[in-house]
């Protein structure tokens, strides 16, 4: 049977507004499952055009798939969402990869054909479910030296990227992080992030925390604006003694959900679907675990090589802020400048926050709202480390620039 | 007026010192698209969807408060709108009832109807707009509270919204009555008012809510907070326009009262007085004037706590929702064995029933057995034809359908089809002889484990059971035409009968969904015996010389579900012949067999009445009965009459309870209400004799205690 590779596209992306884990923190007394749930309702109401039993698989991240964030989460969303029972549905895991990997697993499915239309996102309670939540580690790690102990310690693998590239300072990762908040700030101010924001009503019992009864969430919780160096000196090296990584140059603990529509060129256009982003290549890519963070230089390398650009053809980059280390090792490595304008143009995990495993949406529902204002972009990527190691890059086209959909 | 509001709530609240209070807490949010400010009650009792939010005078006075807060952001401009939506599941279901049967004064009873005005209506006169938003179930006073918002929307997951009111012997009197016609039109509201809370308390769901016009908006209840919210601000910031249809205030609303007092007088005929007092209002709230609307519903809430109707029907409802579930004497439930399979003794109409009944609710193997095979055959038919009928009106789902006719099955030999069984009923000709031949061949071939069960009407389980040699595992199981929907279930204890098989019995039924009560093994338990009293009296009296029609006159202000000739028309005069020759043989001296109730019999009618269509279908004496019957010459008048059967309903009652039939007239009363009908507003019948002066005319005491069904000394 002869068989085509299908073009793949970035349909739409919403998520909620991300919150603080832990007690005081807006999610707290609200489910995972309802918070991805109600994030692929708002995808449904916001794409009319999309006849949900049209959709060919829901496949939803967690890190921790247990309890609330168990159970199949792909599927049982897919029903709790109010989907055809006839849409099926699982879960994906990859750490604060796992809504980039949901992306990449159907996209790679659509482009084979075994599928027109899928739902991909991802979701992550770190209050509900906090790191680490009943791992047992194979003793082997440890014993046989398979990797470091710190490992498994993601602040940890940030202070050592610090040690592997000592001219990274904890005075540049501070400066980088004041800007992420002065750019996710001003992105707010301008609106460009609410436009793709769920809102989320959420209870609260406990009078200690703040006002109880029902409230809506309609804005991140973790933005802190007005950040400055000084404020951040002070702050603790809660990893090591004298360290370089604060609460104030890391993305915090926190609670969230991503959705995202990935369709094919051809079902998009004829179910008359917008088409905001076109994939070009994506890969992943392992390193030493201990030091995580270097992860999207060579997943960067390999999805380069495969779309056959250079780095030098990427005018947008929508990089995780895991760490401030960590986005600067990568700028580093391909001589970017710690300010370049093309770089998370509205701040990044930093101001927003990162939860985990339905991070990777957020990336490129940002990325393509850039593409969209502006059309003399055409490539852009997509980037997160990971952990135990790992990178992951996806490159994407801007289908508004002249020449999109042409070779290079 | 805030202040004297809540010193009126602060009074009423130390009358109630029990209260589960509600709180209603404010918080503050920002409404999307830069919509604004805005202010959401929560109303929540603190407890989870297992014990729904109730309004007392404390909760009163904790929205209030909520209001008075909200009040001064809106005058001073720092608010957009106010809201107000409930717990997870619940938005509040209506007043604490038991706050309503502590009350002893009229004055108090007024006062919390005024008081609940008082706060509820705050909310339709602040300087914002207001929006309830129904995420869970809403009655009587919860649907009230919304409906003094300007705004409401309802979530598709709401299983239930009622004003159930004058079920109860109320009137929706926080405004329902009011304000409900005035918002969707008097005929619909006479609906919801009276039809549904006289239909058993039918319920509404979400999507009928939004089409009855009461909400404006219908949201999905996944997300249905924030899409309430999303309306909310679209409708503030003008984007959406909320239209409702015009209100008939012409003919229309007239004849939507009319139409109420009929529905009121075919349940209740004019015997209790709520229905019609909701009417009074609904007509009188025509011109739209709500504050005149406000104040009569305070006085007929007040008037109608301090009535002995309400005090019935709370405890009747108490009785059915509460000593349904717990019956009184029955053995620890522990005890209680399990039933893996049934088997029917008999293939006739009931046991068919019975059959259909068992495998519905047990989803367990059921066999029927009967002396031919065509008898059988008729009897699993019937089983699948009902089968099929669930299927067609989507009931039940193809599934669901095969497996329960895989599950019933019919055979001559009972060795075959009781090998195995664990629980087993019979419904055989109601004769002793057959019966304990019955059993004896049911033994013979039965597990020694199985439980026997006889749905006998008026036989001696005792007797039925005493030759058999494990007589200890008979019980009698009574049943109540029609089986499907009548829920009482008479479970009788033979002299023998042991705890284990009582427990089983217990058990079943509630699987069955039943509500069981335990009867002591007499002369046709407790409703036949009662009816029959009843019935007996009034063909007495006809015998005697009354006229028919002045007999059945007399016992309408009861307001029974039917007159007493129409229900032997139902039971079957035959029937109701075979049970007073049982009841005369076992009480002579209370008990007559009527001569003509024979003749009737013998000449095969089926009734007293004629129908014809140029009569309207109404009841007439038929001529052949009339030629048939042997009048005395002692004419009564309905007075007398009612006296007289009513006399004699208290006197067997108290003898009934004096002979341990039942524990308590408590469970008297659930018989009847749950086996014969009888309505809330006489709480069963012995809240009705003891305020009437009956008891205490017949039997020198009331039935109850002062205040367990009437207004506490």
């Amino acid at each position: 049977m002869p068989r085509t590779v299908r073009d793949v596209v970035f349909v739409d992306g919403v998520r909620t507004p991300f919150g603080k884990a832990g007690p005081k923190g807006i999610y707290h007394e609200t489910r995972a499952d309802d918070l991805v749930v109600k994030a692929i309702r708002e995808l449904l109401r916001r794409n009319p055009a999309l006849d949900p039993a049209k959709i060919d698989e829901v496949a939803i991240a967690a890190t921790t798939q247990i309890g609330d964030q168990g159970l199949t989460l792909g599927r049982t969303a897919g029903i709790l969402a109010g989907l055809p029972q006839s849409v099926p549905g699982y879960s994906i895991d990859r750490m604060c990869a796992g809504a980039l990997t949901a992306v990449t697993s159907v996209a790679g499915s659509i482009a084979f054909g075994a599928y027109d239309a899928v739902i991909a996102g991802g979701v992550e309670h770190m209050g509900r479910h906090p790191m680490g939540e009943g791992v047992d580690p194979n003793p082997r790690f440890v014993s046989e030296k398979l990797v470091d102990e710190s490992a498994l310690f993601m602040g940890m693998t940030a202070e050592n990227l610090h040690d592997r590239y000592p001219h990274i300072t904890k005075l540049r990762a501070d400066e980088y992080a004041v800007r992420s908040q002065e750019k996710a700030a001003k992105a707010y101010a301008d609106g460009k992030i609410q436009q793709d924001l769920v809102p989320i009503s959420v209870r609260n019992t406990n009078s200690e925390v703040g006002e109880t009864g029902w409230g809506l969430v309609t804005a991140d919780e973790p933005m802190r604006p007005g950040t400055t160096l000084e404020s951040l000196a002070g702050l603790k090296t809660p990893f090591r003694v004298h360290g370089n990584v604060t609460a104030g140059n890391a993305a915090g603990l926190n609670d969230g959900a991503t959705a995202s529509i990935i369709a094919s060129e051809e079902f998009a256009r004829e179910n008359n679907l917008p088409v905001k982003m076109r994939l070009v290549s994506y890969a992943f890519a392992g390193v030493e675990p201990e030091v995580m963070g270097y992860g999207p230089i060579p997943a960067t390398e390999k999805a380069l090589a495969k779309a056959g650009l250079s780095i030098g053809d990427i005018d947008l980059f929508e990089i995780n802020e895991a760490f401030a280390v960590q986005v600067l090792a990568f700028l580093d490595h391909y001589g970017i400048a710690d300010d370049d304008a093309r770089v998370n143009q509205y701040g990044g995990a930093i101001a927003y926050g990162h939860p985990l495993a339905s991070s990777g949406v957020r990336l490129m529902t940002q990325l393509a709202r850039q593409f969209e204002e502006q059309p003399e972009v055409r490539y852009g990527l997509t980037t997160m480390c990971v952990g135990f190691g790992m990178g992951a890059t996806v490159i994407w086209e801007n289908p508004h620039h002249k020449d999109a959909g042409g070779s290079k | 007026m805030s202040t004297t509001t809540a010193e009126l709530l602060k009074g009423a609240a130390e009358l109630f010192p029990d209260e589960v209070v509600t709180s209603a807490h404010v918080r503050h949010l920002e409404l999307p698209y830069g919509a604004g400010r805005f202010a959401l009650i929560t109303l929540d009792n603190g407890f989870d969807h297992t014990k729904p939010t109730t309004f007392g005078p404390g909760s009163l006075a904790n929205l209030n408060t909520a209001i008075d807060q909200v009040e001064k952001e809106a005058a001073e401009g720092s608010i957009v709108g106010a809201g107000v939506t409930g717990k997870p599941f619940i938005f509040a279901v209506g007043a604490d009832l038991k706050g309503v049967e502590i009350l002893k004064r009229h004055e108090d009873a007024l006062a919390i109807g005024k008081s609940g005005h008082e706060v509820f209506k705050r909310l339709s006169a602040l300087a914002v707009p207001t929006f309830a938003y129904y995420n869970g179930a809403a009655m009587g006073g919860g649907v009230e509270v919304g409906l003094h918002c300007t705004y409401r929307t309802v979530s598709k997951a709401l299983p239930a919204f009622s004003l159930p009111e004058v079920f109860l012997g109320l009137v929706p009197g926080w405004g329902g009555c009011t304000l409900l016609p005035n918002l969707i039109g008097a005929e619909k509201a006479v609906s919801v008012i009276i039809e549904n809370s006289l239909n058993q308390n039918r319920q509404l769901k979400g999507k009928q809510v939004f089409e009855l016009g009461i909400a404006d908006a219908l949201f999905e209840g996944a997300d249905f907070l924030e899409q309430s919210l999303v309306w909310t601000a679209n409708v503030l910031k003008g984007d959406v326009a909320v239209e409702r249809p015009e209100v008939d205030r012409g003919e229309g609303w007239d004849q939507a009262v009319a139409k109420g007092r009929f529905i009121a007088d075919s349940k209740v005929h004019g015997a209790a007085p709520a229905a019609y007092r909701a009417l009074d209002i609904i007509a009188a709230s025509k011109d739209g004037d709500l504050q005149a609307g406000f104040d009569a519903e305070d006085s007929a809430l007040a008037d109608l706590i301090m009535g002995g109707e309400l005090r019935s029907g709370i405890y009747a409802f108490n009785l059915v929702q509460k000593r349904a579930k717990r019956p009184a004497g029955a053995p620890d439930k522990n005890l209680a064995r399990p039933v893996t399979k049934v088997g029917v003794v008999g293939a006739g109409l009931m046991a068919s029933q019975l059959a259909l009944l068992f495998l519905r609710r047990l989803e367990v193997p059921v066999v029927l057995t009967d002396i031919d095979q065509e008898r059988v055959d008729k009897g699993v038919g019937y089983v699948h034809a009902e089968i099929d009928k669930l299927l067609a009106k989507s009931r039940i789902n193809q599934d669901k359908a095969n497996r329960l006719k895989g599950l019933v099955s019919g055979v001559l030999d009972k060795a075959e089809g009781f090998s195995d069984a664990d629980f087993i009923i019979e419904a055989v000709f109601e004769e002793i002889g057959v019966k304990q031949q019955v059993f004896a061949e049911v033994e013979a071939v039965a597990p020694a484990h199985a439980i026997l069960a006889t749905n006998t009407s008026s036989l001696s389980v005792t007797e039925m059971a005493s030759k058999l040699k494990h007589p200890e595992r008979v019980v009698g199981f009574h049943f109540f035409n029609p089986v499907a929907i009548l829920p009482l279930l008479e479970i009788v204890r033979g002299e023998q009968t042991d705890d284990v098989s009582l427990a089983t019995a217990f058990g079943v039924a509630r699987k069955l969904k039943k509500t069981a009560v335990l009867v002591k093994d007499a002369p046709a338990f407790v409703v036949n015996r009662i009816l029959t009293r009843f019935m007996g009296e009034i063909q007495n009296v006809i015998d005697e010389g009354t006229p028919v029609a002045v007999a059945e006159k007399a016992v309408e202000p009861l307001g029974l579900p039917m007159s007493p000739l129409v229900l032997l028309e139902l039971v079957g005069p035959a029937i109701g012949l075979h049970v007073s020759e049982t009841l005369n043989r076992a009480f002579p001296d209370r008990f007559t067999v009527s001569e003509n109730l024979a003749a009737v019999v013998k000449a095969g009618k089926r009734g007293f009445y004629v129908y014809s269509a140029e009569n309207g279908f109404k009841p007439e004496l038929d001529p052949e009965v009339a030629a048939l019957l042997k009048q005395g010459d002692v004419a009564l008048t309905e007075e007398q009459t009612r006296d007289r059967v009513l006399d004699a309903v208290a006197q067997e009652i108290g003898l009934m309870l004096d002979e341990g039939v039942v524990a308590e007239a408590q469970d008297i009363d659930l018989c009847l209400i749950t086996g014969a009908g009888w309505p809330f507003h006489l709480g069963g019948i012995t809240p009705y004799l003891d305020r009437e002066g009956v008891s205490e005319r017949v039997n020198g005491k009331k039935f109850l205690a002062q205040g367990v069904a009437s207004v506490p000394a």
